[in-house]
């Protein structure tokens, strides 16, 4: 197969997922890369046939007969590699994979805010879960932590601790405690657990020497070598080996499925990271991206440090998700939390209830314009939770001079969140209940509700979830990645206008005015959620005025923003409440309004 | 295209069911191929290593981890009860003795001259595996697995929670449609498996689990009560584990949806019986339903457990508002996609309701009974 991009015009790219494997074909046109056919099975990489590749398979089968092209054939690989007629076979064949539950992970750290949160940050970054992490000032005696770590199986561990150069006691400890658990890893229990240790380099013989009883220990850099500065490249580089020597080789079918292609598998999270910072990088905008899917939720995020550099954040809530985690999403949001974005009223019980059998028979669907708005509804908690559990951990810190301990305690003001709303210039939304929303601007509502976005912002779904796909493409050809994100990936809905005013003002009437390409296009008006048609398509210039020298539309008080956005089908769509959003009472009769403004009360079915 | 499957729970009287039965570690099995066992045989066990205990000596006796060798008493590896003394200090002539004893009895597996840490590790527990199920052993991974394979009547469950249980069954002298209240259930159930009505209280439950049922199979539960009995909200569909001590199955769904005709048909056949019953859920690739498994009913053939695809005359239950738990038959599937309520195009069947409605429904939203 062919891996260099000037040779590349078919490119075979597989996710394979724990319910679906999705297989994209990516050609090069005359015009540019376009993604051309889709075919999707299920994920094989259970039992009974615990083959990843058989699903594979026929989802490349269901390709070839859609695209008339060959692609599958008898034997060891199972490709037609384009040789002479270019219409027949493929160049190259990629793959991601989140099967089996993703790549499942433990961290542990010494100061939960230091060090902890840096092993993280580079597990997710990786694109791992983080299923559980233990810090020796998290509250818990020994034995709490041990019993914790006992009963999970992790794929790999990552141990942190200490800056380096400082003491080594606590992080020696937390080795101790790692070892007196004894995790047993989730793959191959006659292997020793993989465990990484990222943190102070004068530990590391101490470390590895307790650890290597129970583990197999990888020593790289410290992920945290000054209180100010993080490194997370090596720790990540090294889940990364870890990933495919222990987790994708142990994988029902997965060796099969790596000796296919040339090019490593990726994590799905990680692949979806790249492109999120791929556009990010390209566009020079701050972004904040999520896919919310049935069992979990990740976010993504780039935005411009104090520093003046890109920093990319990934957070999963490994529980908030559309069916197998919907009642979880019930249980954290709470009923009311959920019915105040409904544009009815709905007994707590038959609310309940609902969504508990939405959880047991996952694949059904809304037949119902209520229930619809009930999973809306649901979407929009799943965000507001899921962008609260990335602010936390998306954190920014700032350099400074002094390393003595007592910084340790002067943490706090040193640490700053790094997604700031009014300076989001793009929200993507990924998933099924975004993506494929029978209405764009119910999409559009829900990153806007669900986010609580602020300012101006331009909103995005992804088509048909091809991210993934795109983000390990990159790594072969960035630019054909590059094209179809652009082209094919990403539709753009509209723009969000949310001014925000001190909440002591009483403001009534006009927040602010827009102007697109220097015509007045409409106001804000305090309070209410209105729609501004634009064309659906093409680049504009939109300007956003304050009316008052209190209210921010993302300048700063009184201070007018000007964007160039790309138009969508939802035109501007501007909120006039202020944030958080309060809804008056009775709720359903205001969100009735909501609804009734943006035109989403009057759809008409078929049957 | 790939298949798309309708999901449908089994419900039959005779079918061959397979369990494999895996020690979590190496260990040794008992049993050999063409066996006969019982549920409650112990055809595997294996060694579960100890705790290990963490013992901060240096901290406990107010020293630097680097003094820990001088106040040492015991060595690695050697063996003490609890009680048995770790480490002592004394104070000026000997006048201030200070000790640390060992919380538990075990082995001395580390010293830890950077922490002041000892590690004591208790001795290891026997695990005995069952067999779950009757039936024959049909295959042996010698140290890991048996293969343990019946004839059985073999119902599975919506939703469940609490584990592997073996118990009677006892059918409850109550109708599918009964809501089941505290007095339905009796005073006495030990080590029985009780089987009627729908909708639970959850005094109901609490009553069952004192008067000793080991399960409860019941249509349908509501948010609350099962809130009550588990005792917390559950939130993903992973569930097994819960610490209660009656297995809870429900067999349509959540809300006040009465327990099926063919479920209670087809467990009154081996009412009396002993079965074994499960309540894991797993709703996710690799999907697990709760589940009971008893002696087949000889008057029965066997049937077909093949999943099924949907087809005109096939009977159907909605699962999705608004015609949620309302059955019928299907007497139309429309080739072509049509748009419904919320906008959505999507695949539809047309059925006839029981109760002699006409509706049109997304096929994603039935599943077959």
């Amino acid at each position: 197969m062919k891996t260099n991009p000037n040779d590349l015009t078919t490119v075979l790219v597989t996710d394979c997922g724990s319910t679906t494997t999705k297989a994209l074909l990516f050609e090069r046109r005359e015009d540019r890369w376009h993604q051309t056919f889709r075919g999707e099975a299920p994920t094989t990489v259970e039992e009974p046939t615990a083959d990843v590749t058989i699903g594979a398979v026929n989802a490349f089968t269901e390709v070839q007969e859609l695209s008339g092209r060959a692609i599958v054939k008898e034997g060891e690989s199972p490709f037609v590699v384009t040789e002479g007629d270019p219409s027949q076979g493929i160049d190259l064949y990629l793959s991601t994979s989140s099967a089996g539950g993703g790549l499942q992970m433990l961290v542990a750290g010494v100061v939960r805010n230091i060090t902890t949160e840096s092993a993280e940050r580079a597990a997710l970054g990786a694109g791992a879960i983080v299923m559980e992490s233990v810090s020796a000032d998290d509250g818990r005696e020994d034995y709490e932590r041990i019993e914790k770590i006992r009963h999970i199986k992790p794929d790999i561990v990552l141990v942190t601790g200490g800056v380096d150069g400082g003491a080594t006691s606590h992080v020696v400890e937390m080795a101790e405690i790692l070892v007196a658990a004894s995790p047993r890893p989730r793959f191959g229990d006659t292997l020793k657990l993989p465990v990484i240790y990222a943190g102070n380099a004068e530990a590391a013989d101490e470390v590895t020497q307790i650890l290597s009883k129970k583990a197999q220990v990888v020593v790289v850099p410290n992920v945290r070598p000054t209180l100010e500065r993080e490194n997370l490249g090596p720790a990540r580089e090294a889940i990364h080996e870890f990933f495919l020597s222990h987790v994708m080789s142990h994988s029902p079918g997965y060796g099969k499925l790596m000796s296919w292609s040339p090019v490593a598998i990726m994590p799905t999270p990680a692949a979806v990271g790249d492109v999120v910072q791929m556009y990010a990088k390209q566009t020079g905008q701050n972004v904040l991206c999520v896919d919310i899917g049935g069992a979990t939720t990740d976010v993504f995020s780039v935005f411009v440090d104090r520093a003046g550099t890109h920093a990319f954040n990934r957070t999963v809530s490994a529980n908030l998700g559309m069916s197998y985690s919907v009642a979880n999403v019930l249980v954290e949001a709470g009923v009311a939390n959920i019915a105040r974005w409904l544009p009815f009223e709905l007994g707590e019980t038959e609310l309940r209830d609902r969504l508990r059998n939405k959880m047991i028979r996952p694949t059904s669907i809304p037949q119902t314009v209520e229930d619809l708005w009930l999973e809306q509804a649901v979407c929009r908690e799943a965000l507001r939770l899921s962008l609260d559990h990335h602010r936390s951990l998306a954190i920014g810190l700032e350099g400074k001079r002094e390393k003595g301990i007592a910084d340790v305690f002067k943490q706090s003001s040193e640490r700053y969140e790094l997604v700031d709303l009014m300076k989001l210039d793009v929200a993507i939304g990924s998933g099924g209940v975004l993506s494929h929303a029978p209405s764009r601007m119910q999409a559009a509502l829900m990153l806007v509700e669900g986010f609580g976005l602020q300012g101006v912002t331009q909103l995005a779904v992804d088509s048909i979830f091809m991210m993934p796909h795109l983000g390990v493409l990159a790594s072969v050809h960035p630019q054909a990645a590059q094209e179809v994100f652009e082209n094919d990936c990403l539709i753009y809905l509209g723009t969000s206008v949310v001014p925000l005013y001190p909440a002591k003002r009483q403001v009534q009437g006009e927040l602010a005015t827009v102007f697109l390409n220097d015509s007045a296009l409409g106001s804000v008006i305090a309070g209410a959620v209105m729609r501004l048609p634009t064309p659906c398509a093409g680049k504009a210039t939109l300007r956003v005025v304050p009316s008052h020298s209190f209210v921010d539309v993302g300048g700063g008080p009184g201070k007018p923003v000007e964007r160039e956005v790309i138009l969508g089908e939802c035109g501007v769509v501007c909120d006039g409440r202020n944030r958080p959003v309060v809804l008056p009472e009775p709720r359903a009769v205001a969100q009735r309004n909501v609804f009734s403004n943006l035109g989403l009360m009057s759809e008409e079915p078929d049957v | 295209m790939s298949k798309a499957l309708t999901p449908a729970l089994a419900v039959t009287s005779r079918t061959t069911v397979r369990r494999r039965r895996d020690l979590p570690i190496a260990g040794e099995v008992l049993v050999r191929e063409g066996d006969i066992v019982s549920g409650s045989q112990v055809v595997a066990r294996a060694q579960l290593e100890g705790e290990l205990r963490l013992v901060r000596v240096a901290e406990l006796l107010g020293i630097p981890a680097s003094d820990l060798p001088a106040a040492l008493r015991v060595a690695e590896g050697a063996v003490v009860q609890e009680g048995s003394l770790l480490a002592e200090i004394r104070g000026l002539w000997g006048l201030f003795r200070s000790t640390v004893v060992s919380p538990i009895a075990g082995t001395i597996e580390f010293v830890s001259n950077a922490t002041g840490h000892i590690g004591v590790r208790a001795p290891s527990a026997p695990l005995n595996l069952t067999a779950y199920i009757d039936g024959r052993v049909v295959g042996v991974e010698p140290n890991r697995s048996v293969i343990i394979e019946a004839e059985s009547t073999f119902v599975q469950g919506i939703f469940g929670v609490g584990g592997e249980r073996l118990g009677r069954l006892r059918m409850l002298p109550v109708s599918a449609t009964t809501r089941l209240v505290e007095e339905y259930i009796p005073d006495r159930a030990e080590g029985e498996v009780l089987v009627g009505g729908h909708s639970p209280t959850g005094a109901a439950l609490a009553k069952a689990a004192k008067a000793g049922a080991v399960g409860c199979i019941t249509g349908s539960i509501d948010d609350r009560a099962l809130r009550e009995y588990v005792g917390h909200d559950i939130g993903v569909a992973l569930t097994g584990d819960e610490n209660v001590t009656m297995t809870l199955i429900i067999t349509e769904g959540f809300g006040a949806l009465p327990i099926s005709e063919r479920v209670l048909t087809t467990l009154g056949s081996i009412n009396g019986e002993v079965v074994s019953i499960n309540g894991a859920t797993q709703v996710r690739a690799g999907a697990q339903r709760p589940e009971i498994i008893g002696p087949r009913y000889e008057a029965v053939k066997g049937q077909d457990m093949r999943e099924r695809s949907l087809s005109v005359g096939a009977r159907v239950r909605v699962i999705r508002v608004p015609y949620f738990g309302a059955v019928g038959v299907i007497e139309e599937l429309p080739h072509e996609l049509a748009r419904i309520e919320t906008g959505a195009i999507v695949r539809v069947l047309r059925a006839k309701l029981d109760d002699g409605r006409q509706v049109t429904v997304p096929r994603a939203n039935v599943e077959l009974v």
